[in-house]
């Protein structure tokens, strides 16, 4: 298909078009789900929660709950009509816990009032009776025990124990890094509304509705076609509104379902934070083999993989972690090995990067070591690594590089900060100051666009062209912020040539479009753009047709331009064509449908073609830090990023910020703390620390790629941006690495995220060696 | 007695017979159903629940942005209470649409709240340079933009001179004069006008919770974890509103905000008014008082360790009268205070720096703005020809109370404070204080912190830079 053609110019995609709500962004007119008017008889629901780590639920006393004034019921496992599932992948993972509950912030039971307040009040007087049992709560410690909630995943290429027995120089080591919260604005929240004939309408604040349409069908055992998930925007999602929505929308459809009457379920945030997944925190244990230059002859890895009590996505997450192990270097001899350990803390989930954060860190950290190690600059390591002709092209798991910018992009990005002089600056700085000191660093990511299970890689839209011109645009796709509805709505305006504002973007809902995948790893744009462009371009196909006729021309002739028709002189609006169209019966509604060519995958062996294209993005952030305290700053970051020829670049330079910041915090400030108990003590903003305004580098230099069309043909030749900026923020780690290493010269032992105390940690360290040497 | 609480609401006056306890937020969302102010976390410290507040200061009408998730409905009595629906009037307000222009927004939760604070920087500091907008948004968490666009947005507003809110005059707020008793579905409000009406309240319900701005009660009310079925507000005390100035003292009434003790520190203590700008954020600056954190007792509390290392004194009054304490007096135990069931603490005095004093406070938290410090070290010294006459030294995260180093200071007294000095000091500190692991830091931490400040301390009196944040 060439997706290009016939397109005068392009005068909507490529342009920098603000977010559609904006306006009502602005002036609190944007509705999200709790601000829907209200049905009479509105339920409101909260949840019963473990407070233990692990222990037999042996009963719970809902008595003094259910006295309370406009309390109306407790529904628990044994209440669930249909399948007590809500597992994106496996089953087993219940909604409500049935005899074990095995973390603490487990689903134990459901309540429902006329009021949040009431509902939420009455959750809390629900008496437990819980036998506690052993909890696990260290990774290594499941990892001893072989408690692991999927098979081992492992990426081999080539011969590693020979390849590390035959290096010159053999390094080692153990990486922690920490999970994320996702802390979207917007907390999850479902509202079920029953309808006639067992029917159900769930507004779900959700990445995937039609997960959230078939669990809630599953719950209430019914079919899914009694079930419609309808989503107008999500105050944020990250991942984390991927599979864990059908938890709240289950318990909501639930209550609708026994008691008839709708229902809301709304967390309060610190249920949120303790009832729902995170990023997933691993351990690293690596070793490489190098020569002199740092070239890195074979590499060996093996992950550990917080998933908590249950799988989740936890499987995929380290699939993507193994697969972005290379990041942008060829491995000549691989082997990358992950384990899911489980433990009774929440079940990890999705989390921007999916897996790639905790892969691409390790890799990372793997070159600065080896640098230090042999006293070379961290980017020479890197270029003698970068995937290239005397390198070679070929991806641990047999994907080709075919698409390198590593060169282009890293060497620009280090140009434009001005790195040479910059690194000079700062070398002299820390040999005269001896308390605050400074780091440098660059680094290169290249993040893989697609799921990498084929299946999930297909969209679908729907397009109506309405009488007056008016267009209605739908897609399987959903609005968490990120820009979604105005790039694919660009696409079927620049389709049409017709003014933006005569696409209508709709809510995304099951019943319009069926059997989407979840709105992640990056691939909103790439697949829903794809199908609606397909879907306008079919009607647009019929239109021309009618076009053609009425001015009897050739087809060839007919040319879309600013909401005309024109054939050589004559035009005819856009909208009388579409009324000509309907009165010689022809169809002016199409559903689209897509599926990412070319791309292959077999879970056994690891190896295929798991990703369509890759991503290109590169960035140099320099840091003080604070030697007496651990404090750090990141004073300035430079990004380059590729993102092909952008759909909206304004977008994308939101996308990418945003993504850079997040990736920011996840090594810096974030850290989630769990006492010896295993109950997290971070559930809220005055704990849990994300980043703030000032936290932002002051200089802030974010550029796009120009001018650098994606190779394969995607719409309109675009390329994804969601999550491969996240990654970029390893960058500001790195820096706080350079700058304890400017202390005594040595492998910085440090950890993520770097806290002040973890930093100041890492600070003592090298100061102990400078004693020692 | 009135069973409604009155203000106005978006220009109009609104009366609302609700619990004076509900919050402003709950309220806002289901009562008139303005749903623009979100909730994002119930703890004060997201920014997404934002609105503005206005009341009468001399001749004109201020606002400030406050966090409405944990503020209770009788704190607005006698106010004006603009929300982001009312912020438009017919056009969007410059911050709405320089926002709506520069892509300030992605999933826009976290946005209504960020156009009130910055509606309220744009009226109250039109002359606003970057750190200024930084203090605004400290409050506010957005999670998608990377604030970069918000910033521009604001720098914008700023360079066109600012924006000013409409809403009532001055005169106007006669028609809304605070109720002295609010009471409504059981629970009771009351707001006292003069010291010698809230003691009289004091010792005859000494039940009663004291409410100076709520910005550490709220937090339980925000949680439906508690009810306040009597409350009695120092928000309308006369006495306890004053700042009085003497040729030695600054004393400041129990009821005077953060944001007000801020604007009157500055010239004397740069590093008190430093760590005043981290306080909280300007919504929690704009409501908590210096009573209430004194009252409330926290370890963890960054007045206290500032307060005591400087010296001052506190009032505590009752009908039986009068007295005064120094402040590291008050604290005797976790959350365990000198204060009796009648008295209130009437005032906090601060006295002037000295010829030769140098007085620096630090708070170390993992995020600059609007965190708890894990540790906050609080260092003041006095010298005469190079020697230090005399030192004081106080530190909160370390342990149950804010608590002095006295050894620590006796160390550095008779010295030249040079590296030897802050060595012995250091490990002074180290010797006094056994502090607790938790989620903010551990014990060995805050231990390590705690020393190395002291000699932080010695190279800023020495005129280093001695903070990245300074850069
Ligand atoms: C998001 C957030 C951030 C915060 N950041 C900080 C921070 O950075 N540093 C910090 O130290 N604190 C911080 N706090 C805590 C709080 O803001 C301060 O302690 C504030 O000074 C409390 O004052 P208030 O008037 O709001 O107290 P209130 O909540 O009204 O009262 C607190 C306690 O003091 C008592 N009390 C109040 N006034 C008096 C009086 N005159 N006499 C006797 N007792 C009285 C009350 O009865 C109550 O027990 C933060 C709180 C929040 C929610
Ligand atoms: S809701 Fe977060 S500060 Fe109020
Ligand atoms: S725009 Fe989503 S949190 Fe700010």
């Amino acid at each position: 298909m060439n997706t290009d053609a016939k397109i005068v110019q392009r005068s909507i995609v490529g342009k920098g078009i603000a977010h559609d709500s904006a306006a009502r962004h602005v002036a609190g007119e944007a509705n999200y789900i709790d601000d829907m008017p209200e049905l009479p008889g509105t339920l409101h629901a909260a949840f019963v929660l473990s407070p233990v780590a692990h222990g037999r639920l042996n009963s719970f006393d809902a008595t003094e709950a259910l006295a309370m004034e406009g309390v109306a019921g407790v529904w628990s496992a044994k209440d669930v009509p249909g399948h007590n599932e809500v597992g994106p992948i496996h089953t087993g993972e219940t909604l409500f816990a049935e005899d074990i509950v095995d973390h603490e912030g487990r689903v134990i039971a459901v309540v429902a009032a006329n009021d949040f307040e009431t509902a939420y009040r009455a959750a809390k007087k629900v008496k437990l009776d819980i036998e506690p049992l052993e909890a696990v709560l260290d990774i290594e410690d499941a990892h001893r025990r072989k408690n692991y909630v999927v098979p081992v995943q492992e990426v081999v290429d080539g011969d590693v124990d020979t390849a590390l027995a035959d290096a010159p120089h053999v390094f080692s080591g153990k990486l922690k890094m920490g999970g994320q919260d996702h802390f979207y604005l917007e907390t999850h929240i479902a509202y079920a509304i029953p309808g006639e004939n067992g029917e159900m309408l769930v507004h779900s604040s959700t990445q995937h509705p039609t997960e959230v349409q078939h669990h809630v069908a599953g719950i209430l055992g019914i079919h899914a076609n009694a079930v419609e998930c309808q989503v107008r925007r999500m105050g944020g999602g990250f991942g984390g509104k991927e599979s864990q929505p059908t938890i709240i929308a289950g318990a909501a459809a639930l209550i609708a379902a026994k008691t008839g009457k709708p229902c809301k379920m709304r967390l309060k945030r610190r249920d949120d934070m303790a009832g729902t997944g995170k990023r997933h925190d691993f351990v690293v244990n690596w070793k490489v083999g190098v020569d002199e230059r740092g070239r890195i002859l074979g590499l060996d890895a093996e992950y550990l993989a917080r998933a908590g009590n249950l799988p989740d996505l936890t499987g995929p997450v380290i699939t993507r972690a193994l697969t972005h192990t290379d990041n942008s270097y060829h491995i000549p001899h691989a082997r990358f090995v992950g384990h899911a350990c489980k433990t009774n803390t929440v079940s990890n989930t999705a989390f921007r990067g999916f897996g790639g954060p905790q892969g691409i860190i390790t890799i990372e950290a793997i070159i600065d070591t080896i640098a230090r190690e042999l006293k070379l600059e961290p980017n020479a390591v890197r270029a003698v690594n970068y995937y290239g002709d005397e390198t070679g092209d070929t991806t641990p798991y047999g994907q080709k590089v075919d698409d390198n910018r590593l060169v282009e992009v890293t060497d620009a990005v280090l140009a434009s900060a001005d790195w040479q002089q910059r690194r000079a600056e700062i070398d002299a700085h820390n040999a005269a100051n001896p308390v605050i000191r400074r780091g440098l660093a660059m680094m290169p990511v290249k993040f893989g666009i697609s799921f990498n299970l084929t299946s999930l890689n297909q969209a679908g839209a729907l397009v109506h062209v309405y009488l007056d011109g008016s267009i209605f645009l739908n897609h399987g796709g959903t609005e968490m912020g990120q820009g979604l509805f105005v790039k694919v709505a660009q696409v079927v305006a620049e389709v049409f040539q017709v003014e933006l504002d005569m696409v209508r973007i709709s809510s995304t809902a099951t019943g319009k479009v069926p059997n989407t995948s979840a709105t992640a790893a990056s691939t909103g744009s790439d697949l829903n753009g794809m199908a609606a462009f397909k879907a306008a371009t079919a009607i647009k196909a019929r239109l021309t047709r009618v076009a053609a006729e009425h001015f009897d021309v050739e087809e060839e002739v007919i040319i879309y331009r600013e909401g005309r028709v024109h054939a050589d002189n004559r035009s005819v609006s856009f909208g009388e064509l579409a009324k000509m169209a309907w009165a010689k019966r022809v169809q002016l509604s199409e559903a689209g449908h897509y599926a990412t060519p070319k791309i292959h995958w077999d879970g056994k062996t690891m190896k295929g073609r798991p990703f369509f294209y890759f991503s290109y993005g590169a960035a140099v952030a320099e840091v003080a830090i604070d030697t007496l305290t651990g404090e750090t700053r990141c004073l300035r970051a430079d990004i380059l990023q590729d993102v092909g020829s952008p759909l909206n670049p304004a977008i994308d330079l939101g996308q990418i910020e945003g993504a850079f910041v997040q990736g920011m915090g996840w090594v810096t400030c974030e850290e989630l703390w769990w006492d010896k108990a295993g109950r997290l003590r971070t559930v809220g903003p005055s704990t849990y620390k994300i980043p703030g305004s000032r936290d932002v580098p002051p200089i802030f230099n974010v550029r796009i790629l120009d001018n650098m069309p994606n190779r394969e043909e995607t719409v309109f030749r675009s390329k994804a941006i969601g999550e491969p900026p996240l990654m970029l923020g390893i960058s500001i780690w790195l820096a706080i690495r350079d700058a304890i290493a400017s202390i005594a010269g040595s492998v910085p032992q440090l950890d993520s995220p770097a806290t002040p105390e973890a930093v100041l940690r890492s600070v003592r360290e090298a100061k102990g060696r400078l004693k020692d040497s | 007695m009135s069973n409604s609480v009155r203000f106005f609401l978006n220009g109009q006056i609104h009366e609302a017979s609700v619990r004076p306890d509900t919050t402003v937020l709950d309220w806002l969302r289901s009562a008139p159903r303005l749903t623009g102010t979100k909730e994002g976390c119930a703890e004060g410290d997201c920014g997404a629940c934002s609105v503005l507040i206005g009341h009468v200061d001399g001749s004109e009408v201020k606002y400030h942005a406050a966090n409405s998730c944990i503020l209770a409905m009788g704190q607005i009595d006698g106010k004006a209470l603009v929300t982001v629906e009312g912020l438009k009037t017919g056009e969007l307000h410059p911050i709405q649409a320089a926002m709506a222009e520069n892509g300030s927004s992605q999933c826009g939760f976290c946005t209504p709240g960020i156009v009130m604070s910055l509606a309220g920087l744009a009226a109250a500091n039109p002359q606003a340079d970057d750190e200024a907008i930084h203090d605004a948004l400290a409050g506010n968490l957005c999670r998608c933009t990377g604030y970069r666009p918000i910033v521009e947005a604001a720098r914008k507003v700023v360079a066109a001179g600012g924006a000013e809110i409409t809403g009532p005059h001055v005169a106007a707020f006669a028609q809304i004069e605070p109720q002295p008793l609010l009471a409504e579905g059981g629970a009771v409000f009351h707001q006292p006008a003069s010291l010698n009406e809230l003691l009289t309240l004091r010792s005859e319900k000494p039940g009663a919770i004291l409410l100076g701005g709520g910005t550490d009660l709220g937090v339980a009310l925000a949680d439906y974890h508690t009810d306040w079925d009597e409350v009695i507000s120092l928000g309308s005390v006369r006495e306890m509103r004053q700042v009085r100035e003497t040729e030695n003292h600054l004393s400041f009434g129990a009821a005077v905000t953060w944001e007000e003790v801020l604007a009157r520190v500055g010239g004397h203590y740069p590093s008190l008014a430093t760590l005043i700008r981290r306080f909280g954020s300007t919504q929690i600056r704009s409501m908590g008082t210096i009573g209430g954190n004194i009252g409330t007792a926290s370890p963890i509390g960054d007045g206290p360790p500032a307060l005591i290392a400087l010296g001052a004194e506190i009032e505590l009054a009752s009908l039986s009268g009068h007295r005064f304490l120094a402040l590291e007096d008050f604290f005797l135990d976790y959350r365990k205070t000198e204060l009796r069931p009648n008295e209130v603490i009437a005032s906090v005095s601060i006295p002037k720096p000295k010829p030769g004093q140098e007085f620096r406070v630090y708070k170390i938290s993992k995020r600059y703005d609007q965190d708890i410090s894990t540790v906050c070290g609080a260092f003041s010294i006095v010298r005469e020809d190079g020697q230090v006459r005399s030192a004081r030294i106080a530190f909160g995260g370390m342990a149950a109370t804010p608590l002095r180093a006295t050894e620590a200071e006796q160390v550095l007294v008779g010295t030249d404070f040079d590296e030897r000095a802050a060595n012995a000091c250091a490990a002074a500190i180290t010797a006094r204080f056994q502090p607790l692991s938790d989620w903010r830091g551990s014990a060995e931490y805050r231990l390590q912190v705690a020393s190395n400040l002291v000699e932080r301390f010695r190279r800023d009196v020495a005129g280093e830079t001695v903070e990245v944040m300074a850069l």
